[in-house]
C-alpha cells in the first residue's frame, strides 16, 4: 500500500491546485458577471445551416 | 472602435477531426458488434489475431481514444475559437496534433491484435506509444492554452473551464499510470505491482471516465446545447458551482472499482462515499442542460439534434445515478464482475458520449461545409434506431448481470453451492448476449445512417473558406509594479499550468524512486517470485488478454471461498507486474487455480475448452501448441524485475533459460506425451506452469 504515499499527495496537489486556480479566477474578475455570458454565445455568427 | 480586429477561424482542422470521428466511430462500433458476436457465438474466435481477448482492447481503445477522442478535439477546437474570438494558436501545431493522434491509433491497431499489450485495462498501449500520446497531448495543450492567451473575450466561458480541467488532468493521469521500465521496444513492466498497481490503475481508470469521457463532453454540452436550442444556459451560476465540485470530488472515486478486494477497507470506504457525493454535481450538470430547454421543448418535435442532446443528457443523469448506486458496497457485492457493469458502461458511452457526438456532428457538418443536411428524416431515423438499440443493450445486460450475481451466491439448504459448475452461470445468460448483440447492431446501423447522411451532404461540396470573425482586442491594463497579487493575476492560466506541472514533476522525482527501491516489502514469507518459465507463461496470459474474461481476486464472501478457495490476500500479489485482478468473470476466477487440476486438464482445456467444460464459450488457443516459446528476452525480463525489487539472484538470471527448460521438461514428462518431443519447448507449457503456480504459495483450505 506504499503507493498511497504517491497518490495522496498527488491528489491533494491536484485538489490544492484547483483551489488556487479558483481563487485566481475569482480575483481576476471571472465571476463578476454570471448573467451575460450565457446570452453572449448565442450572438456569434455561425453561418448558414439547419438552424 | 479603433482596436477592432479581423481574423479567420481555422475550420479546416475542425473538418479533419470531424471526418475521422465518423470514420473511427464506425470502426469502434463495428469492433463492438464483432466482440459481442464472439460472446454470443464462441465459434467466431478465429486464430490468434481474431480472438476476443485480443480484440476487446481494440474496441475499447478505438471507442474511447479514436471515436470520443477525435470528437472532443473537433468540438474543442470549434467552440474554443468562437468562445475566445481568436483563431487557433498555431496551424502547424494543429496539424501535428491531428496527424500525431491518428498515427497513435494506427499504432494501436498494429500492436494490439498481435498481443503487444501491457495487460492494463484502458492503458494497454505499450510504452513507446505512451510516449507518443504524451507528446501529442502536450502539443494539444500548447495549442489550446495559446489560443486562450490570445483571446479577445476576457470572460472564460464555462465550457472552457471543463476543457482546461480535461487537458491538465488527463496529462497527469496518463503519465503516472504509464510509468514503466522497458524490456524491449514493445514490451515493458509497470513500476507498480499487485495492490499498488491496482490502486494506480483504477485511480487512472475512473478518472479517465471522469476527465476524458465526462468533463470535455460536459464542456461541449455547455456550448452546443444552448446553440442548438438558441437558448441561454439555465443557470450560469449553477454551471460554475457544479464544475468545481465535480472536478474536485471525481478524483477520489477510483477505489469503487476495488470494493471487497485486497485494497484496505478505509480506501474502499473513501471511494464509496465520494462516489455517492458525486451524484450532486453530476445532476447539476444534467439539470442545467435539460432546463436550458425551458420554453423550447416544442423544438424537440422537429429537430433531431435536440433529440440527441436531450437523450444524451438524460442518459448522463441515469449513468451518474447508476454509478453511485453500483459504488455502494452491498450493491457492488452482487454486481462486481458481472454484466451489470457492462450495462452501466454502455448506458454512459452509447447514451451520453455517443449521442452527444452524434448531436455535435449533425450540428457541425452543415455549418462546416455550408450545405444543408441531406436528410433530416434520416437523422431522425438514426435517433430512434439508436435509442431502441441502447435500451436492448442495457436491459439485457442488467438481466444477465443480476442473474449471474444471484446464481454465483446461491446456496442450497444443505450448505452447498446451488450452481457449483461455473459453466451453468454462463450458459444461462447466453440468450441475453443475443439481445445485446441485436441492440449493438441497431446502434451500429445508426452510425452507418449518419455516415451516409454526411457523405451525401458533403460529397462534391467544396470546403468553404475559413469563417471570418471580428472583435475588439482586449485592452491590457498596466500592472502596479512589483505587486505580488498583480503579478499572479496577470496570467492565471499559465500560472496554474506551470505550477501544476512543476510541482507534479518535483513530487514524482522525489517519490517514485522510493517505491522502485524496495527494502520493506510487506510480504508473506511463503510468497516467492515467479520462476523464469512461469514469468514467460504470465506474459502469455497478458498477451492473450486472459484478464478480459477471468479475474484473479477472490473476495471474502462465503460463496466465493466455497467456489474458489481461500480469499486473496494483498501480500500474494507483490510480484505481479502488472496486477491481473481483472474486472469480469465471463469465466471463473483463477487466483487459486494452481494444482487444482492435473497438467493434462489444462493441456486439453486450452486446446478446446469444451473437452473439459461442455457448454463453455471460451475460445481454443491452438496456436500455443504450435508456437515455440521465445526465450530471447527472458534474461532481460528478469533483470528488469530485479530493478523493480523482485529478489531474483544473479545465478537465477544467468541460468534463466536452463532453469526454464528444466521446469518445462518436468511438465512435459507429467503430460506423458512421448510422441512429440518438442512439447517442452512450446508456449503451452509455459502457460501451464504459470496457471499451476497461481495461489499455491500460501496454504489454502482446499
Amino acid at each position: 500500500m506504499n503507493i498511497i504515499y504517491l497518490l495522496l499527495p498527488l491528489s491533494l496537489l491536484l485538489g490544492g491546485g484547483a483551489l488556487i486556480w479558483f481563487i485566481l479566477a475569482l480575483r481576476s474578475g471571472q465571476f463578476d458577471d454570471l448573467e451575460t455570458p450565457a446570452y453572449r454565445i448565442l450572438f456569434d455568427e455561425d453561418g448558414p445551416g439547419n438552424q | 472602435m479603433s482596436n477592432m480586429e479581423s481574423f479567420h477561424y481555422d475550420d479546416a482542422i475542425v473538418r479533419k477531426f470531424t471526418l475521422v470521428t465518423i470514420l473511427w466511430g464506425v470502426v469502434a462500433l463495428s469492433a463492438g458488434v464483432l466482440i459481442a458476436s464472439q460472446l454470443a457465438f464462441w465459434q467466431l474466435n478465429l486464430g490468434p489475431w481474431f480472438s476476443f481477448g485480443r480484440l476487446r482492447p481494440i474496441h475499447t481503445n478505438v471507442a474511447i481514444f479514436a471515436f470520443v477522442g477525435n470528437s472532443i478535439f473537433a468540438g474543442i477546437y470549434y467552440s474554443t475559437q468562437r468562445l475566445c474570438k481568436a483563431r487557433l494558436f498555431n496551424d502547424l501545431l494543429s496539424n501535428i496534433h491531428f496527424w500525431g493522434w491518428q498515427l497513435i491509433i494506427i499504432c494501436a491497431a498494429l500492436t494490439l491484435p498481435f498481443g503487444l499489450t501491457t495487460g492494463k485495462e484502458y492503458a494497454e498501449l505499450e510504452w513507446s506509444i505512451d510516449i507518443m500520446i504524451a507528446i501529442v497531448w502536450v502539443i494539444f495543450a500548447i495549442n489550446f492554452f495559446g489560443t486562450l492567451i490570445k483571446r479577445r473575450e476576457k470572460h472564460i466561458y464555462v465550457a472552457i473551464w471543463f476543457y482546461i480541467a480535461t487537458i491538465l488532468t488527463v496529462a497527469i493521469l496518463h503519465i503516472v499510470n504509464s510509468i514503466s521500465i522497458p524490456v524491449s521496444f514493445l514490451k515493458s513492466y509497470p513500476i507498480y505491482a499487485g495492490v499498488q498497481d491496482a490502486l494506480v490503475q483504477w485511480w487512472y481508470g475512473h478518472n479517465a471516465v471522469a476527465f476524458f469521457l465526462t468533463t470535455p463532453v460536459l464542456g461541449l454540452m455547455y456550448y452546443f446545447l444552448p446553440k442548438a436550442a438558441n437558448r441561454p444556459v439555465y443557470s450560469y451560476r449553477l454551471s460554475v458551482v457544479h464544475f468545481w465540485s465535480l472536478v474536485f470530488i471525481y478524483i477520489w472515486a477510483g477505489p469503487h472499482h476495488l470494493l471487497f478486494t485486497a485494497l484496505p477497507d478505509w480506501a474502499q470506504s473513501l471511494g464509496m462515499v465520494f462516489s455517492l457525493m458525486l451524484i450532486a454535481p453530476s445532476w447539476g450538470g444534467m439539470l442545467n442542460g435539460l432546463l436550458t430547454l425551458r420554453g423550447a421543448w416544442d423544438k424537440l418535435r422537429t429537430d433531431p439534434i435536440l433529440k440527441f442532446l436531450v437523450v444524451a443528457v438524460s442518459f448522463y443523469g441515469m449513468s451518474t445515478f447508476e454509478g453511485p448506486m453500483l459504488a455502494i458496497k452491498s450493491v457492488n457485492a452482487l454486481s462486481h464482475y458481472t454484466d451489470w457493469t457492462i450495462g452501466h458502461v454502455h448506458s454512459g458511452t452509447l447514451g451520453w458520449n455517443g449521442f452527444m457526438i452524434f448531436a455535435m456532428l449533425y450540428y457541425l457538418v452543415p455549418r462546416l461545409w455550408k450545405n444543408d443536411l441531406y436528410s433530416v428524416k434520416l437523422a431522425t431515423a438514426h435517433f430512434w434506431l439508436a435509442t431502441i438499440g441502447i435500451v436492448f443493450y442495457i436491459v439485457s445486460m442488467w438481466v444477465a448481470g443480476i442473474t449471474q450475481g444471484l446464481m454465483w451466491r446461491a446456496f442450497n439448504p444443505d450448505g452447498y453451492l446451488t450452481y457449483g459448475s461455473f459453466v451453468e452461470t454462463v450458459t444461462r445468460i447466453i440468450p441475453m448476449y443475443y439481445v445485446r448483440l441485436m441492440g449493438g447492431t441497431m446502434y451500429l446501423t445508426g452510425i452507418l445512417l449518419l455516415l451516409y447522411n454526411v457523405a451525401k451532404t458533403i460529397v462534391g461540396v467544396k470546403a468553404p473558406e475559413d469563417e471570418k470573425g471580428t472583435a475588439p482586442a482586449i485592452i491590457k491594463t498596466p500592472h502596479a509594479e512589483g505587486s505580488f497579487l498583480n503579478r499572479l493575476e496577470s496570467n492565471p492560466i499559465r500560472f496554474a499550468l506551470f505550477t501544476l506541472i512543476a510541482v507534479s514533476i518535483g513530487g514524482l522525482v522525489e517519490i517514485v524512486p522510493t517505491f522502485v527501491i524496495r527494502s520493506n516489502i510487506p510480504t508473506i514469507s511463503a510468497v516467492k517470485p515467479y520462476t523464469p518459465l512461469e514469468l514467460e507463461g504470465r506474459d502469455l496470459y497478458l498477451r492473450e488478454g486472459c484478464y478480459v474474461c477471468h479475474s484473479q481476486m477472490i473476495r471474502p464472501f462465503r460463496a466465493e471461498t466455497e467456489r474458489y478457495g481461500d480469499y486473496s490476500k494483498p501480500g500474494e500479489f507483490v510480484y505481479d507486474y502488472p496486477f491481473q485482478w481483472g474486472s469480469r468473470r465471463i469465466g471463473p476466477d483463477l487466483h487459486r487455480i494452481g494444482k487444482k487440476y492435473p497438467d493434462m486438464w489444462h493441456y486439453l482445456h486450452m486446446k478446446d475448452p469444451r473437452l473439459t467444460s461442455p457448454g463453455s464459450i471460451m475460445p481454443g488457443y491452438d496456436w500455443l501448441y504450435e508456437n515455440y516459446l521465445d526465450t530471447s528476452n527472458t534474461k532481460a525480463k528478469m533483470k528488469v524485475m530485479k530493478v523493480l525489487g523482485v529478489p531474483y539472484t544473479n545465478r537465477e538470471i544467468n541460468y534463466a533459460v536452463m532453469l526454464l527448460q528444466d521446469q518445462a521438461g518436468e511438465i512435459d514428462k507429467r503430460l506423458g506425451k512421448n510422441d512429440n518431443v518438442n512439447t517442452a519447448r512450446k508456449e503451452i507449457v509455459a502457460l501451464i506452469a504459470y496457471l499451476q503456480r497461481l495461489g499455491t504459495d500460501i496454504k489454502s483450505k482446499k
